[in-house]
């Protein structure tokens, strides 16, 4: 006879999947320091994650740059302070702006790559196959991919950051006529250390949060191509999710640092 | 007369999903060199049965012992190392459909045997390449081959790891009546090329006939009777009886 529910089915069953995420992100990390390493794999994973999202980087980054700057111009403008412009934006970037969308994107990018990925391979019996042959398939799947985004999401946002930092420049060359060497000067002389250890750490923290949900809800899947489909869905909409309920966190407890 | 050698012990296994009871207590003995057919209607717990074998699924109760170890006492790497020793020949064949059959067949030995020459992975995978008939496969993506190829190759790619002990999920589900036939005649001669024993999960009679030496059959969640093909089905059970008509061979009894 089947128990009764503790709470209420809905719950129990939340409250479940809330226990077997957290099972896997723990098997996950365990599994990050045993043997095999799979470089191959994680290089070729690097590659699959970065090197093809650098297109949409590049033209995320490059359009960010010009229009947060085009737009910010008419509140400067009014106070007579465009000469801000170059230390704004590269606040804006720096802070925000680049770990926040570039993760954004990533999570639309890769996230849903990773999920239709495994999430195919799972309701195909793939991942089974891999376990019969004797191959943990979270080491070979998802702690590969995991390494993959918590590494290349950070690379990826440096790029974003430089790409929208051109961008600016380029507006800002063309409205004011500033010149490459004092739009760098006036830019970057407004960057504290905490500023820039933050993004790093946003960016880690986001491409971790992107690998893991995004393998999580790959190996979830069930109930054929429709379940393939959810699971890409799901790999996107709750890596989102997760990015800007940890950037909230992550703005509090710098600014929890800044204050002290 | 000699005792033969029990490669596969199941003895009291149960496994339930919520309030569906798959399997009822079920005991079981594989044989060294012998093939096994599990015969049953679809959704009665045969595949569960096999996976349960191998690690994939853990009962609620039971022991199954595989080649001398209690399969759900071993720790991770211990299960891995007996997983090499068996083949699990999956019914869709499970073939990793981003890699060329080449590379299908030479993934189990690199992962397992990093260290083997090239020349003796090439060598093993020309060898299992030719005993299911698909040399000129090699090249092909999954995608591009027969309902038929994917399953000699997912056969095949069991097989590079020299298995002691093959288990095939439903082998000639969704195929015509003549490459049921190829298929049925491969499982026979991997026995005969690799000296592997077998256990087979089908609802086919035909391929039950044709590879079995004994046949068990399911039903809800019991294996009812074992026996040869004739001996099975000599048996006045009902609903023995009525899965035979169900396969629709009765003309073929005499």
């Amino acid at each position: 006879m089947a128990e009764p529910p503790l709470f209420s089915a809905r719950i129990d069953r939340q409250l479940a999947g809330v226990h077997a995420f957290s099972a896997f992100v723990a098997a996950t990390l365990v599994s990050t320091a045993r043997r095999p390493f799979y470089a191959n794999e994680i290089l070729q994973q690097c590659y699959e994650v970065g090197v093809r999202t650098l297109p949409l980087a590049t033209l995320t980054g490059l359009i960010t740059g010009m229009v947060f700057t085009e737009q910010s111009r008419p509140s400067l403008a009014s106070f007579g302070a465009t000469s801000w412009l170059p230390s704004l934006v590269t606040l804006a970037l720096v802070r925000s702006l680049a770990p926040l969308v570039t993760a954004l994107v990533c999570a639309g990018k890769v996230g849903s790559s990773i999920g239709a990925e495994l999430g195919s391979m799972k309701v195909t019996e793939q991942i089974e196959a891999l376990t019969v042959s004797a191959v943990n398939p979270i080491k070979y799947l998802v702690v590969t991919r995991t390494i993959a985004t918590t590494f290349m999401v950070p690379v990826l946002t440096a790029y974003f950051g430089f790409v929208a930092f051109l961008g600016a420049y380029f507006n800002v060359r063309s409205h004011e006529g500033t010149s490459w060497i004092a739009f760098v000067k006036n830019g970057f002389g407004s960057l504290d250390v905490l500023d820039v250890g933050s993004a790093v750490v946003r960016a880690v923290v986001f491409g971790f949060t992107i690998g893991i949900i995004a393998c999580w809800s790959g190996v979830s899947a069930t109930h054929g191509t429709q379940g393939v489909g959810r699971a890409a869905n799901g790999a996107v909409v709750q890596s989102m999710l997760a990015i800007f309920v940890l950037e909230i966190l992550i703005v509090q407890v710098i600014s929890l640092v800044r204050s002290l | 007369m000699t005792e033969r050698e029990v490669v596969v012990s199941i003895r009291g296994l149960e496994k339930s999903f919520g309030t569906n009871v798959v399997l009822r207590g079920v005991d079981l003995d594989l044989y060294r060199a012998e093939n096994l057919v599990i015969l049953g209607r679809s959704g009665t717990g045969k595949s569960v049965l096999i996976k349960i074998l191998v690690g994939l699924i853990e009962p609620d109760a039971g022991t199954v012992v595989v080649l001398g170890q209690d399969v759900h006492a071993l720790k991770r790497r211990e299960l891995d190392a007996l997983r090499v020793r068996l083949g699990f020949a999956f019914q869709h064949a499970a073939l990793y459909d981003s890699m060329t059959v080449e590379e299908n067949l030479g993934f189990p030995l690199r992962m397992n045997h990093p260290k083997m020459p090239e020349a003796e992975v090439r060598e093993r995978i020309d060898d299992v390449l030719e005993a299911v008939g698909l040399p000129q496969t090699r090249h092909q993506m999954p995608s591009e081959l027969s309902g038929g190829q994917r399953k000699r190759i997912g056969i095949a790619r069991t097989l590079i790891l020299r298995p002691e002990i093959m288990l095939y999920d439903e082998p000639t589900a969704g195929l015509d009546p003549s490459t049921c036939g190829e298929i049925n005649d491969l499982i026979l001669q991997v026995r005969e090329r690799y000296r592997t024993s077998a256990i087979v999960i089908t609802h086919d009679l035909t391929c039950a006939r044709a590879t079995g030496d004994r046949i068990g059959v399911l039903v809800e969640g019991q294996l009812l009777v074992v026996g040869t093909f004739d001996e099975v089905f000599a048996n006045p059970d009902p609903r023995i009886q009525a899965f035979y008509d169900y396969n629709f061979i009765q003309g073929a009894r005499a």
